[in-house]
């Protein structure tokens, strides 16, 4: 008998265990999923709080996986909205357009792409782009290995190179600024989508040289040392520039000042939730974006990206065309 | 309980052939799975080799698939793993083998029996776990006594993966041990040895087999393990015998890129079968070793 009652068991707990399956499944119109850029990340942290705090009945979720991985689940349907750190690409226009999403862009805020060393660092102080090329190129691979060959006064020590995984948006932006061709880039650096992993890394490694987003060099000021970055060209003056929120404001930080952003799909723009959020986002952006460590656009801008929102204009500004010095407000008007 | 007729004969052996057929299909899963995996493994890295020549793969000191320069020496991942596992075993074996004598040869019953289970629980610490206790206990601890340590080195999870494999070589060196019959410790013990040299030049040699089985099992579980190296022996490919350096190993890269978003099917998808298949050949490798070794040194007894 005690064989029978075990069988009903069983099958009772499958018959849960299926229920709970098809559970989780269904669509949930409460339920808010972000992916993508881990830069932006912050941003949607803080954003996805307060709005909660106002909507406790939403939930969000919200990954970390890259810029790259997190537009391909957009164009997958896999995610709501997709934030990113780098524009779309005119292939992953062209996939949007194939499979019918007409795709919103909205900028949100800047981000200056800091380069950093440990604070152990005593040497790197500044650094100039063509320096930063030198380091970053492919052809230096296996090459420039020692920190005395980017500056003879440099130690004569092991240089260990930090910097975004190659879906990232970072990663993109990085090698088009500094090295003038994106995705170029040497490989044998330590590589991580997450930058707390870098973080970690580089705070830990004395002989370490690694860049990762604003908000996560401020997060993490006493265990990292920015360097100044000299564009060398005059117009921002002669020397290095740190990057702070000021120089990233006003655009002094050259060449690694650049909009982080957020896409999303038309049909999914006209979700209550998916609506709400993003209003409440550009609303609160300023403070939101200053809390975060980034930097948010001036009112102005931020007015005609809620307009470009609302009247749900499709396609990029941005797509194949080179970022670093494009005025926002010019090309949103 | 109602009576019932007891089954007739025919009916009985059909049971029995049902429920022999299931067994044997229980026992043939695991060699299902093996066949399944290395057909997978292969087929994939047919589709590598067919791009990157055998001899590049394993004679080439750089590896870095997803750069612009791309280069598939596996070198640089192979020495990551024989470095934190050389590591882990340099602290698991003389550990492991003297924790195994001890328990063996000179605990008390009621001490084994207490001793024993709570070692068997360091087993039981998930290797996750394992990992963060690597990059933020063991790490820091270890950067006051060795300056210019990096965050991320071999040494950390080397030495916190040694820990993991004290049970695995302790247990089942013990098991041995205790297998060996009592009746040549007495034997040495009347030709006056003491127990140090029972343990050491009777006991010892009479379980080698066993020893060696269990030596084995922790080698490959060492080379094979992926969450404490991944957590915290860094991810950059580094052709290096030095402990005290990033390193990647190849259960890393292969943990790297099923995370990140890189094609199926490319080139650079498909090295991570290339890696797979590396990894496999070493603990089959050694698998055979230790099979063979347990043939040759068995010492029957009965």
């Amino acid at each position: 008998m005690a064989i029978t009652i075990r069988r009903v068991k069983h099958r009772y707990s499958i018959a849960l265990l299926v229920g709970v399956l098809f559970g989780c499944n269904q669509k949930n119109d409460n339920l808010l999923l972000i992916d993508g850029s881990s830069t932006v990340y912050p941003i949607m942290e803080a954003t996805s709080e307060e709005f909660l705090k106002k909507y406790p009945d939403f939930s969000i979720a919200i990954g970390v996986s890259g810029s790259g991985s997190g537009l391909a689940k957009l164009l997958r349907r896999d995610t709501d909205i997709a934030d990113a750190s780098r524009p779309i690409t005119p292939a992953e226009l062209k996939t949007a357009y194939e499979t019918g999403l007409a795709l919103i862009e909205l900028p949100i805020a800047y981000d200056g792409l800091s380069v950093v060393v440990p604070t152990s660092n005593t040497w790197a102080k500044t650094l100039t782009v063509s320096e930063l090329k030198r380091i970053w190129q492919p052809k230096s691979q296996g090459k420039l290995m020692r920190w005395n060959q980017i500056r003879p006064e440099f130690p004569d020590r092991e240089i260990h190179l930090y910097g975004a995984g190659v879906t990232s948006g970072t990663y993109q932006y990085f090698t088009e600024a500094v090295v003038g061709t994106s995705r170029a880039s040497r490989g044998d650096y330590t590589s991580s989508e997450d930058y707390n992993v870098l973080v970690q890394g580089i705070s830990t490694d004395p002989l370490a040289l690694g860049y990762l987003g604003l908000a996560y060099y401020l997060e993490n000021k006493t265990k990292l040392n920015p360097v100044a970055i000299d564009d060398e060209q005059d117009a921002n003056g002669k020397a290095g520039v740190l990057p702070t929120y000021e120089t990233v404001r006003t655009g002094l930080y050259q060449p690694l000042t650049r909009p982080l952003f957020i896409y999303l799909s038309r049909e999914q723009a006209r979700r209550p939730i998916v609506r709400q959020f993003v209003a409440f986002l550009l609303k609160q952006a300023p403070v939101l974006v200053k809390e975060t460590g980034y930097v948010p656009f001036s009112s102005t801008l931020y007015q005609l990206v809620r307009q470009r929102f609302m009247s749900e204009k499709a396609g990029s500004l941005f797509a194949g065309k080179k970022e670093s010095g494009v005025r926002l407000e010019q090309v949103l008007r | 309980m109602p009576t019932r007729n007891p089954p007739t004969r025919t009916r009985q052996r059909t049971t029995e052939r049902v429920i022999e057929l299931f067994l044997a299909g229980c026992g043939s899963i695991s060699l299902l799975t093996t066949v399944g995996i290395v057909g997978v493994l292969l087929f994939d890295s047919v589709a590598f080799f067919r791009d990157v020549s055998l001899w590049d793969f394993l004679t080439d000191t750089q590896w870095t698939p997803l750069a612009t320069d791309k280069h598939f020496g596996i070198l640089p991942l192979l020495s990551g793993t024989v470095l934190t596992t050389a590591i882990a075993l340099l602290v698991a074996l003389p550990l492991g083998l003297l924790i195994a004598i001890y328990l063996s040869e000179y605990a008390r019953p009621t001490l084994r029996n207490t001793l024993k289970p709570m070692l068997e629980l360091l087993a039981a610490v998930p290797t996750i776990v394992y990992g963060y206790f690597a990059l933020t206990v063991v790490t820091p601890l270890l950067q006051r006594l060795i300056p210019g340590l990096s965050g991320f080195n071999a040494l950390s999870p080397g030495l916190v993966m040694g820990f993991m494999l004290l049970p695995l070589v302790a247990s089942l060196s013990e098991d041995a041990m205790r297998a060996v019959p009592q009746g040549l410790r007495e034997g040495a013990a009347a030709l006056g040895a003491t127990r140090m040299q029972t343990a050491l030049q009777v006991v010892l040699p009479a379980a080698f087999s066993g020893v060696m089985v269990s030596v084995i099992l922790a080698i490959s579980r060492a080379i094979g393990e992926t969450m404490i190296v991944a957590v915290a022996a860094g991810q950059q490919p580094r052709l290096t015998l030095n402990p005290l350096v990033p390193v990647e190993t190849i259960t890393t890269f292969i943990v790297q890129i099923s995370q990140g978003d890189v094609a199926q099917g490319s080139l650079e998808y498909n090295t991570i079968f290339a890696a797979g298949l590396t990894l496999f050949v070493l603990a089959f490798g050694l698998n055979t070793v230790g099979y063979f070794l347990n043939k040759r040194f068995r010492e029957q007894y009965d």
